[in-house]
């Protein structure tokens, strides 16, 4: 192996000694030491706790009035589950900016059923699901999203107002 | 690379020939299709054209006062001198530059500077009034809008998307009527009693008069229209048949600084 080492100079009987030696090892140790701990800090209280699933409630008013055949969301339950975020967003625009020129208009939306709904978050979703905090936030809080939805639209749907 | 005069001449007049005859050409094959990309639109047939009359013949400060309250409460417009809770309560000094309104009151000289005369009738330079969006017809709020918030619709509705608002004001430099409010801070602790119908604004979005879109998609009269008892007229303008096409055609009227080519679709009968 040693005399095949080559440099651009010619054939060299032995590699060039060159001392091995970890700079500032100290330093460098304690810095990852530090970082690793900063890492990990968030995850240390929550550590070995189970955190609940999501307890959704259905027990609103305007949900118990309904009949039992009658008790189901415009969509299946398990479709909203999935596509509630793009219906509403959907919703939004076909609201907001119906009227103008290539948009979608409307303010109607209408199940695959062939029942006609208003669409309108506070007026049709938070009247039955008047419960924000045991209905939205459950689940929302658990996956930690936070929708600003609520910045602007009021929690409370028009059945509610007026019973008050 | 050698052109000799003559090639030149003959060049440029071909070129010349050419680019003379390019609208005319279009004129031939699809005649009336370039005028229409260019020029804007006036009212076309079957499409709704929304405008409000003013009759200030009518107006006095109770009719005023009723308009302006009917529309804030059922746009939820928050009222900074009364907040629900007194810690909330803003200094007197910045009360001006948040207040927030959709429809308010001026007298003769402040809605239409410039045009008052130096004598005029005393009863005239008192009216308050009735100041709103005047849904232009070339409204420069849209053009300076840098995410298409502020658009206008088919029908001349100058419409706002709150949820694309990124609050530059922008629009609010470009409008000359002074229609549009910032919202400086959360309005939802000066909102007396919140109306369920429709939603509140967040902090930092411009807000202006819509001509109660919300309430037309309902088949309904604006707020204030409504409130109004017959002060204000609202129709749509391309109708033969409305109220307010009727009015303008027997009443003279005039509208805010329409020499700034907005076309403005305010009327005011004074």
């Amino acid at each position: 192996m040693a005399e095949n080492y080559k440099n651009e100079f010619g054939v060299f009987a032995e590699r060039p000694q060159v001392e091995k030696k970890y700079y500032d090892a100290k330093n460098i140790f304690t810095g990852l030491a530090v970082f690793l701990l900063l890492l990990i800090l968030p995850l240390v209280p929550n550590l070995g706790k189970t955190i609940p699933p999501p307890q959704r409630s259905l027990d609103t008013p305007v949900i118990q009035k309904m009949a039992e055949k009658d008790r189901k969301c415009i969509m299946p339950t398990d479709w909203m589950r999935a596509n509630h975020m793009q219906m509403l967003v959907d919703w939004r625009d076909n609201v907001v900016r119906s009227g103008e020129k290539g948009a979608a208009n409307g303010r109607n939306f209408v199940n695959p059923e062939g029942k006609k709904y208003l669409a309108s978050l506070t007026n049709t979703c938070m009247d039955c699901h008047s419960n924000k905090d045991k209905f939205c936030d459950q689940c929302h809080n658990y996956v930690a999203v936070a929708p600003n939805c609520w910045g602007c639209h009021l929690t409370e749907g028009k059945t509610l107002a007026e019973a008050k | 690379m050698g052109m000799d005069r003559r090639e030149f001449i003959r060049i440029s007049g071909l070129a010349a020939l050419l680019g003379l005859s390019g609208k005319g050409a279009f004129e031939l094959v699809r005649p009336g299709q370039v005028e229409a990309a260019v020029a804007a639109k006036p009212g076309a047939e079957g499409v709704v054209r929304w405008a409000m009359v003013v009759n200030m013949q009518k107006m006095d400060e109770a009719t005023a006062k009723k308009c302006i309250e009917a529309c804030h409460r059922v746009h939820n417009v928050p009222d900074f001198t009364k907040p629900k809770d007194a810690k909330d309560a803003v200094p007197p000094e910045v009360l001006n530059r948040y207040e927030v309104k959709w429809l308010w009151t001026e007298h003769f000289h402040n809605a239409f500077p410039g045009e008052e005369p130096p004598v005029m009738p005393e009863k005239i330079a008192r009216l308050p009034f009735l100041l709103l969006c005047n849904h232009c017809d070339n409204p420069p709020c849209v053009r300076v809008c840098p995410t298409k918030a502020t658009f206008r619709r088919e029908d001349g509705i100058v419409n706002m998307d709150m949820h694309r608002c990124i609050g530059c004001r922008f629009c609010m430099a470009g409008c000359p009527f002074g229609v549009r409010s910032f919202n400086w801070r959360d309005p939802r602790p000066y909102i007396t009693q919140e109306y369920p119908g429709y939603p509140t604004r967040e902090i930092g979005v411009v807000e202006k008069c819509t001509f109660c879109a919300e309430r037309l998609a309902q088949n309904l009269m604006p707020a204030c229209v409504e409130a109004s008892r017959g002060t204000l007229i609202f129709g749509d303008l391309n109708d033969e048949k409305s109220k307010v096409r009727d009015t303008l055609k027997r009443y003279f009227t005039i509208r805010r600084k329409v020499h700034l080519g907005t076309n403005p679709q305010v009327y005011y009968i004074v």
